[in-house]
């Protein structure tokens, strides 16, 4: 199977019942999914997953050296947003904890209010999605320097212009308006974010939204491809994750 | 905007536009258009997208548009008189606003080409409410509480009526990347005004702007009891749309 960085894939399954958001993936198709990945370990451990119920605990043990498969149809883009908020979380985590020389009170306040978000997002995902989540994912971050001030700020701007296009370019690969629903109450939260964090880079400029990011002729933000977003995200995260599967129109 | 002109661009990028035109389903093509030419023609795609069937006054897509196009005359021409109003703006926010106007004058012209000859006509304005703004074009505090209240609406405008394009890939994705837009320009007015950039429970002026805003839970989610944050803190975290009757009740006294 392919993936980003042309590993042998191990996938963890993630097909199951959604306790909270029912999903178009019924179990034929989900037979059909299965069939495909040609490796029958991946049907016999789903199998067992659906007899454990819910919990997910048969899916433990999940190493750094374990791909992640982020499944098919609307519970695959929700496991990429999940994905992406899992990166947006642990980045603000440790930002928080440990702040860079200099942070003043309002950067603190407003980074500590984007780590509550980032969190109340992840967690929301983990929930709805439930025994068809994906893993806690294996999380760094190379070249960030935490004690820059510069280096975050950055690295943030970036992890919310991302997240701003993943979101806008993910909106019509999904089939059950309920969760498009969902996705525009977020994704809306991270354009605040991002451009809160362009302001802070660039005070009382057009940064916060500049022509960098929505494009001056037509007003128009970014909108990215999962083919597109998974690689830059990739870069942080260890086990390789599995976009391949996911809805291209 | 002419359709032969459109289906001339798109042809730049999809060779095979005719034949997508004669063999396939509609939805199927705008799809196949889109993948290939969403970021280099975005007006042409949309536009075409429109044509004919779609374009048909009464149909929910130009419904849409045109709803949206009120909304975008209405913050256009607001931007562009504070911008005129002379000593209005303090001379370090003018940057901040003219990048504004600049959006909306081209999500004006945006929607107005694609919907061609189905595009309503601007509305006159009364940007003062009947009253309730006099000194909306003379006092900074007002203009700058008034666009927030104009972005904000703005954003749970696009939101509420994002399932109803869920028919058409091509202008729903147009759609939120002006939705997105909207947001940021909210976020960075709403720090003019001392807020934060997020929406805070429904705390905001007018009322209207920020009813339903408090909303804790999303999908039945207990996200609150999970996290222990606090369910003002989880109300930032999303933000809630406005139906179609929310928004015109809100846009109404601005209109002459």
């Amino acid at each position: 199977m392919k993936n980003f960085f042309g590993k042998k894939s191990a996938p963890v399954n993630p097909g199951s019942v959604l306790p909270v958001l029912p999903f178009s993936m019924n179990r034929r198709l989900f037979l059909q999914w299965a069939g495909m990945t040609s490796a029958a370990g991946v049907l016999l451990s789903s199998c067992k997953n659906d007899m454990l119920g819910p919990d997910g605990a048969a899916r433990t043990g999940i190493g750094a050296d374990v791909d992640v498969n982020l499944g098919s149809g609307d519970v695959g883009i929700l496991n990429y947003a999940y994905a992406l908020e899992q990166l947006e979380a642990t980045f603000y985590e440790r930002v928080v904890a440990n702040p860079y020389s200099g942070m003043s009170a309002m950067e603190r306040s407003i980074l500590m209010d984007i780590r509550d978000h980032e969190v109340a997002h992840r967690e929301f995902f983990k929930a709805a999605l439930g025994s068809a989540a994906i893993p806690s994912l294996a999380i760094d971050f190379p070249g960030v320097n935490f004690n820059s001030r510069d280096s975050i700020l950055q690295t943030a701007r970036t992890f919310e212009d991302l997240g701003v296009a993943a979101y806008n370019g993910a909106g019509q690969l999904l089939s059950d308006m309920r969760n498009l629903n969902t996705a525009g109450k977020i994704v809306s939260v991270e354009a605040r974010h991002a451009a809160i964090i362009r302001e802070l880079i660039s005070p009382n400029s057009r940064a916060f939204a500049g022509d960098d990011v929505v494009d001056p002729a037509s007003g128009l933000d970014k909108a990215m491809k999962p083919g597109e977003v998974a690689p830059a995200a990739q870069t942080f995260i260890k086990q390789g994750l599995i976009a391949s599967n996911l809805p291209t129109m | 905007m002419n359709l032969q002109n459109i289906l001339h661009e798109i042809e730049q990028v999809d060779g095979e536009v005719y034949d997508r035109l004669k063999h396939v389903t509609r939805r199927h093509m705008f799809s196949s258009i889109t993948k290939k030419a969403l970021s280099v023609a975005a007006p042409a795609v949309m536009a075409t997208a429109l044509n004919k069937a779609y374009a048909q006054s009464g149909s929910t897509v130009t419904d849409v548009l045109n709803f949206a196009l009120t909304l975008e005359y209405l913050e256009a021409e607001f931007y562009n008189r504070g911008l005129a109003a002379g000593g209005l703006i303090p001379a370090q926010y003018r940057d901040l606003f003219d990048q504004i106007r600049k959006h909306e004058d081209a999500h004006v012209a945006l929607l107005k080409g694609a919907l061609g000859s189905a595009a309503v006509a601007k509305p006159n304005f009364d940007f003062t409410a009947k009253g309730t703004f006099p000194t909306v074009f003379t006092n900074f505090q007002t203009f700058s509480a008034v666009a927030q209240a104009f972005e904000d609406t703005g954003v749970r405008a696009y939101k509420g009526q994002a399932a109803n394009l869920m028919s058409n890939d091509a202008v729903l994705t147009i759609a939120l990347q002006i939705h997105s837009v909207e947001a940021r320009h909210a976020a960075r007015v709403r720090m003019l005004n001392n807020a934060k950039g997020w929406i805070v429970g429904m705390e905001g002026f007018p009322g209207a702007v920020y009813a339903g805003e408090q909303a804790a839970r999303e999908r039945e989610v207990n996200v609150a009891g999970l996290t222990g944050q606090t369910e003002m803190k989880i109300s930032e975290a999303f933000d809630e749309p406005l139906t179609k009757e929310q928004v015109l009740a809100i846009a109404t006294p601005f209109i002459a």
